[in-house]
């Protein structure tokens, strides 16, 4: 069976090319258009992987990623915070969230691929 | 003369006696018979004796006893006054001569050293005027508030900008224009917390102990009303001992504004930053997908759809960034205000310089105000004047609605040339070339410049389309110059004397009057208006007045209107009483009140006492009743009356605030009167006028 990824994202654009290449990479590939969404999805599929955005309708990204780390049978998801927020302060709230890896856009999908890679190990 | 006589008649009776005392009887015969025969011999030539004696004494004593006496009441006189006049010239003679013409070269001496004095002192006072006035006219034409301070806070000095400033942030109504919150004399801690300023003196004496020559510190301070306001600090030093602070300096800007705006600004960045960020990473992605060689046609067209629409989002962001962006470039340019003819006329010598060749007109309307960099306008005037190379140029300003227009333009020739685009094209700008063209510049003042022709009038121009100045505040030029300085205040101190010890020159006092609706307070009557002026150090300050007309709610007396001049429609609309008294008290606060028969004023006040929560527990003087001190045997103590005797002009028509104003000058006329009556402190006053009360409701 192949690995769950999630991809918890407002912007459909991104998630048409995110998704497609996910599936190329043999990832089994569900998809959340807002936080909370995405913390359902996480509690019910236990996703291997979530590429998640920041700034999201409901809920946003740091606070899915506080949620899922308080929460201890989530304990083995790999959170890769995919986001528009480049500040350093943001960056530095999303690794201090919980965050495993943290993108800022625009990036190459090649170096997301590899990080993901890493990520996985 | 008598007394002594007397006594040498009696001596020498005594004398006579004491003799015969010892002779026997035949003795005495003899004797008598001796006196006979040879006593009026005798007798006269001890009268002579006598006399001589006398005469002799006489001329001691005056020599002696009387001279130097009349020499010294002499001299004391002219200890006292100086046009006394010459001792020697009407002495008689003698001895102590020498010793007046020594009084009189000391005199002369003296009257020099004291002219020379008051010639040096003039002189100085003459310069200290200038340098103050120079001071306050530097002051008035900062673009920035400035007010000094002495150590305790109290203003000494600020410029009309400061008080525009504070105006503009009060929430009160305008009745004082701002004088109840910066005057002379008045605490800066009712405009500024008390606080930042004490941390701000700190920092800067920190700095001047370590002997640093810019010793300014700064703060940022929020107002009551929720603006904020960057206020620098810099020392007075005192001219004896550079390290010591006589007062501080301080240098507000409103940053409301500018805060507002940055933080606008910044937000904008972000969002637009991170919008990019977004839209550049599902372009990047799709493109990244489309090099995949396997895709199908419709994922490929999907893809290149993501590209296509995130363009378009991109691109309207951008748009409506620019269009908000524009204003704030606009803002940001520094423009001054100029009136548009001085423009036009350095314009015009600006062409003349660079073009060679004079404008041949200009018809400019000298009414407009414009908002301008006129270095560049000129430039770019210049550079069009040089490259059009006519003789037969005009300038033109006019106002086109909210904008102006200014226009360089010639006679349209025959021939339907097409006139060059120069406008356009990038000129020297200044000493070399520049990238700059003069549409840059009409941009640079949120206009445009075009290049039109009016057929009717046979003329071409480049019309430039400017802004024009913001309103101009026509109060900040009164017809006198308002006594916005106060240096004497620097030696005031807040030393805890008790006010009635405290000398009646050397008070702040609020003068005021009111107008009402009638005569009697407790039966309905109203303040109508309520106007005021103050006087520092024995100065009455003619900018800092308070003026208002209050809506009394109720109706107007058709017959009190002939004493009030104040009409219904003229107190639709005014503030209620409760807020003009708000407004007075903060604007009469730490001063002394005085009015004219202020008791009938104080009644009206105090009974408000209960409504509004607001006392006035400040002493008050009467001039009524100081008048009736000073000047006790006058027939009428009516303020005309008082105020014609003492030369005081009465001018304008019946209104609070020129009543307000003729008592103060009564009252300044009235200090001097009652200090020959020795009353010089505020108790001496109040006592003094207490007693002209009661002797007043005897009669």
């Amino acid at each position: 069976m192949s690995a769950k990824v999630l991809i918890a994202d407002d912007e459909s654009n991104i998630v048409v090319s995110l998704s497609f290449m996910m599936k190329r990479e043999g990832f089994d590939v569900l998809v959340a258009r807002d936080g909370l969404e995405a913390l359902g999805l996480i509690r019910r599929e236990r996703p291997r992987l979530v590429l998640l955005d920041v700034m999201m309708p409901g809920m946003n990204g740091f606070d899915v990623c506080e949620a899922v780390r308080a929460d201890a049978e989530l304990r083995d998801t790999r959170i890769l915070m995919l986001t528009a927020k480049g500040r350093d302060a943001d960056r530095a709230r999303g690794i201090g969230a919980g965050a495993n890896a943290y993108v800022t856009k625009p990036f190459s999908t090649r170096d997301l691929v590899a990080k993901i890679r890493d990520t996985m190990s | 003369m008598m007394a002594p006589g007397a006594a040498l008649a009696a001596w020498l009776l005594l004398g006579g006696l004491a003799m015969r005392a010892t002779l026997d009887e035949a003795a005495r015969g003899a004797l008598a018979s001796l006196i006979d025969s040879h006593g009026a011999l005798v007798f006269g030539w001890w009268l002579v004796a006598g006399g001589l004696g006398a005469w002799a004494a006489a001329r001691l004593y005056d020599a002696h006893v009387a001279d130097p006496a009349r020499l010294a009441d002499a001299a004391r006189l002219a200890a006292r006054d100086p046009e006394a006049p010459a001792l020697a010239a009407a002495w008689p003679g003698g001895a102590t001569r020498a010793l007046a013409r020594a009084v009189d070269e000391l005199a002369d001496q003296r009257r020099a050293l004291r002219s020379e004095m008051s010639r040096m002192v003039d002189e100085a006072s003459r310069k200290v005027a200038l340098e103050r006035d120079q001071l306050g006219a530097l002051m008035a034409e900062l673009n920035q508030s400035v007010i000094v301070c002495n150590l305790e806070g109290r203003i000494l000095l600020y410029n009309g900008r400061a008080r525009a400033l504070f105006r503009n942030l009060s929430q009160a109504p305008d009745s004082a224009g701002g004088a109840e919150l910066i005057g002379l004399g008045r605490s800066i801690h009712a405009v500024i917390e008390p606080a930042p300023i004490a941390h701000a003196r700190e920092a800067i004496e920190r700095r001047i102990s370590r002997g640093e020559t810019a010793a300014a510190s700064q703060f940022v301070t929020a107002t009551p009303g929720g603006g904020l306001l960057q206020v620098r600090v810099a020392p007075v030093r005192s001219a004896a001992d550079a390290n010591a602070m006589s007062g501080f300096v301080l240098l507000i800007d409103d940053i409301t504004e500018d805060y507002a705006d940055l933080s606008r600004r910044d937000r904008q960045l972000v969002r637009l930053t991170e919008a990019c960020r977004a839209s550049l990473a599902s372009m990047q992605a799709a493109i990244d997908m489309l090099d995949y060689p396997d895709l199908s046609t419709g994922e490929r067209e999907g893809f290149q759809a993501v590209v296509r629409d995130e363009v378009a989002i991109l691109s309207g962001r951008l748009a409506d960034l620019a269009a908000d962006a524009s204003d704030d470039l606009l803002t940001r340019w520094p423009l001054q205000e100029m009136l548009g003819a001085d423009l036009a006329t350095a314009a015009a010598r600006r062409i003349e310089t660079k073009a060679g060749r004079p404008v041949a007109g200009m018809e400019i309307d000298e009414a407009l105000w414009l908002r301008v960099d006129s270095f560049a306008l000129a430039e770019a005037l210049a550079f069009l004047a040089l490259r059009l190379a006519r003789p037969d140029l005009t300038l033109r300003l006019a106002r086109a609605g909210a904008r102006a227009y200014l226009d360089l333009a010639w006679p349209a020739s025959e021939l339907s040339e097409s006139p060059p685009r120069l406008h356009g094209e990038p000129m020297d700008f200044g000493d070399g070339p520049s990238a700059l063209t003069p549409r840059d510049v009409a941009e640079r003042h949120g206009g445009e410049v075009w290049l039109e022709h009016d057929r009717a009038r046979g003329l071409s121009f480049f019309r430039f389309l400017l802004p024009l100045a913001l309103d101009r505040d026509t109060e900040e030029t009164p017809a006198e110059r308002p006594e916005y300085y106060d240096f004497d205040l620097f030696a005031a101190s807040d030393a805890a004397r008790a006010l009635d010890e405290r000398r009646l020159d050397e008070l702040a006092f609020t003068v005021f009057d009111t107008e009402t609706t009638g005569l009697d307070p407790a039966g309905g009557d109203e303040i109508l208006q309520l106007g005021a002026v103050r006087i520092v150090n024995g100065r009455l300050l003619r900018g800092e007045r308070f003026e208002q007309l209050v809506d009394p709610g109720r109706s107007i007396p058709e017959a009190s209107i002939p004493f009030h001049g104040i009409r219904p429609e003229m107190v639709r609309g005014q503030p209620r009483i409760g807020e003009v008294l708000a407004a007075f008290h903060a604007f009469a606060a730490d001063t002394v009140l005085v009015g004219h028969n202020v008791a009938f004023d104080m009644r009206f006040l105090q009974l408000k006492e209960a409504a509004t929560g607001i006392r006035f527990a400040q002493p008050v003087l009467d001039t009524l009743l100081l008048a009736n001190v000073a000047q006790p045997d006058e027939a009428s103590y009516a303020l005309e009356a008082i105020a014609a005797r003492l030369g005081v002009a009465v001018s304008g028509r019946h209104s609070a605030a020129s009543d307000a104003r003729t008592t103060a000058q009564v009252f300044l006329k009235l200090l001097p009167l009652l200090r020959e009556r020795e009353i010089a402190t505020l108790g001496d006053a109040r006592a003094a006028a207490k007693d002209s009360y009661y002797s007043r409701l005897r009669y």
